[in-house]
């Protein structure tokens, strides 16, 4: 990787570092934080999903965890705040790669593959709802005590900053993947496992590392979920809601490139929110456009919204 | 430099490939023919690790490597093509060589150029960034070559390369796999065409339903009964002599 590979995702990150102080209200501020989280999501997705192939319908298992593991630390360990999000997107990891020792030793693959992280979401969910450190159904809370120490911020512009850094970290380390022998043989391994093999690609290994380090990146999101709302319960935490949208936006976006995931949940989470004001009341009508939109992607632009941009000749998104 | 003895795969009922040895000689360019179904295809597969054998041992540069997994044996040196194509289709062809040249270098800027050397000299130069599923049949062949290439073999199995191909084609290549052998590469390819196998193999081994049933120089191996029973029929080189025969008491 050169420095010049670096300078479209810092760039990107740099704009949206002015966004927050660009005089935006609290629920322009929210949202922005929110599509941040969901982008960072997506972006773990994509790693596992996008680049490797390797579709998951569970990553709430891994959101889930980095969630719950940096809120109980605080609470129940008294571990700071920062300590505490740094081993909850190491739990994160720790889970991917418990999932993909298990589902890539056995070699599933495809719907398989997909059903056994669902599965292991759902445990994960059903089991949270009832267990004590997790606060069973009533959930868990985070002591409100504002201050950078404990990653809490009087004045939400700077979790804003903090939430559109975490992005930008995790555009450079798909930037590095995408220009290291690593992301070419994930490729490889996406477009064919027999002929990988065959060219001294060790295929389990690959996965391993391509579902630890999305894990990882999919736990960050949680952590900052967690940090950011200050309060978490099973549904939260680990229901299906995030492995969708975390899928439905690098989808949207273009799955296996750069910037689609960010686009992707920007241009969602937007149009959703668009809607909702336009609709007034109505419930799931957000959910209804996501559908549309999908349905949409996958019918007229496979390569999502950057592929899209670049057959009408923008450059950029699979640079 | 590769040793198979006594081989054996069994498909549930079906004997594939029964007790079968074969050596390819270091620096040497050894064939493997046969009728469809003989097994060849399969006996590769066990060389290569894609297969586990029921019976036998596979030694290569003097190491066991029965139950080596096929990324190790690239590792160590062997690279493999596939009958049927196996291209990376969402990469360019250079991208798809460069996971080959990958194997002996973590650096993407000298995979990428070793990538652009081994294209050109099989003759993908002009269609290196080209997506590979955009390639002719005889360009995916290549393709396959090339990313075989790319690894830096000792030695190199060829599966049907020249199948599918002109006959024009099949004379460009030629030189290319001759040279590769003038480097030190050993050599072992499975080949139906009996002009490119006269033209560049030292030796010969012919499986029929599984078995071995000759070895030796091409020439002499075209000659032998069995052989020519295995592929036209059971009497055939009988006919065949006699015909030959009749012909010279017409004459």
């Amino acid at each position: 990787m050169t420095s010049r590979d670096l300078i479209a995702p810092l760039a990107v990150a740099a704009v949206f570092c002015v966004i927050p102080f660009l005089g935006l209200d609290g629920a322009l501020l929210n949202l922005l934080i929110f599509m941040m989280i969901i982008a960072l999501a997506a972006q773990g997705w994509n790693i596992l999903g996008g680049f490797g192939g390797l579709a998951s319908f569970g990553h709430a298992a891994f959101f889930g965890t980095g969630a719950y593991a940096t809120a109980i630390l605080q609470t129940k360990a008294g571990l700071g705040a920062w300590p505490s999000l740094a081993l909850g997107v190491a739990l994160g990891a720790a889970v991917g790669a418990f999932i993909g020792f298990l589902s890539f030793r056995s070699g599933l693959r495809g719907s398989y593959f997909a059903l056994i992280t669902l599965a292991f979401a759902e445990v994960l969910r059903i089991a949270s709802n009832s267990a004590e450190i997790t606060g069973g159904a009533a959930g868990i809370l985070i002591r409100l005590d504002y201050g950078f120490w404990n990653l809490q911020f009087e004045d939400r512009r700077w979790f804003a900053v903090l939430a559109v850094i975490c992005v930008g970290l995790s555009l450079v380390l798909v930037r590095w993947m995408e220009r290291a022998r690593f992301g070419a043989r994930l490729i490889a391994v996406r477009e064919n496992e027999e002929a990988a093999k065959a060219l001294g690609v060790d295929v389990f290994r690959v996965k391993m590392g391509a579902i630890t380090l999305s894990a990882a990146v999919t736990g960050l999101a949680g952590a900052l979920y967690a940090q950011n709302y200050l309060f978490l319960d099973a549904q939260v935490a680990y229901g299906s809601w995030i492995s969708i949208e975390a899928l439905f936006a690098a989808i949207v976006g273009g799955l296996g490139t750069l910037f689609g995931p960010l686009i992707g949940a920007v241009v969602l989470l937007g149009v959703g929110e668009i809607t909702k004001s336009l609709a007034g009341g109505v419930p799931g009508v957000d959910l209804v456009v996501f559908g549309a939109l999908l349905i949409l992607t996958v019918a007229f632009a496979p390569g999502g919204l950057s592929g899209l941009a670049q057959r009408l000749g923008f450059k950029g998104g699979r640079a | 430099m590769l040793t198979a003895t006594g081989l054996t795969k069994r498909f549930s009922g079906l004997v594939a490939v029964d007790d079968a040895s074969l050596t390819a000689e270091e620096g040497a360019i050894t064939g493997l023919i046969g009728p469809n179904g003989a097994g060849k295809t399969t006996l590769f597969a066990m060389a290569s690790g894609f297969l586990k054998p029921d019976a036998g041992s596979v030694t290569f540069a003097g190491a066991d490597v029965t139950a080596t997994p096929p990324h190790l044996r690239a590792e160590a040196g062997m690279a493999r093509t596939f009958q049927i194509v196996q291209p990376f289709a969402g990469l360019s062809v250079r991208e798809n060589i460069a996971v080959g040249a990958f194997l002996r270098t973590p650096s993407r800027a000298e995979a990428l150029a070793r990538a652009e050397a081994v294209g050109t000299r099989v003759g993908l130069g002009p269609m290196l960034d080209r997506a590979a599923s955009g390639l002719t049949v005889a360009g995916r062949k290549r393709l396959e070559l090339a990313r075989a290439l790319a690894t830096e073999p000792k030695l190199l199995l060829l599966d049907e390369v020249l199948a599918g191909l002109n006959p024009s084609e099949i004379r460009d290549i030629l030189p290319v796999i001759r040279a590769i052998r003038d480097e030190g590469v050993t050599i072992l390819m499975i080949e139906h065409i009996m002009q490119a196998v006269m033209n560049l193999c030292g030796k010969v081994y012919v499986l029929s339903q599984g078995r071995m049933i000759a070895e030796g120089p091409p020439a002499r191996v075209c000659e032998d009964p069995h052989v020519i029973e295995a592929y036209l029929g059971q009497g055939a080189a009988a006919r065949m002599r006699a015909d030959a025969a009749g012909g010279a008491t017409h004459a």
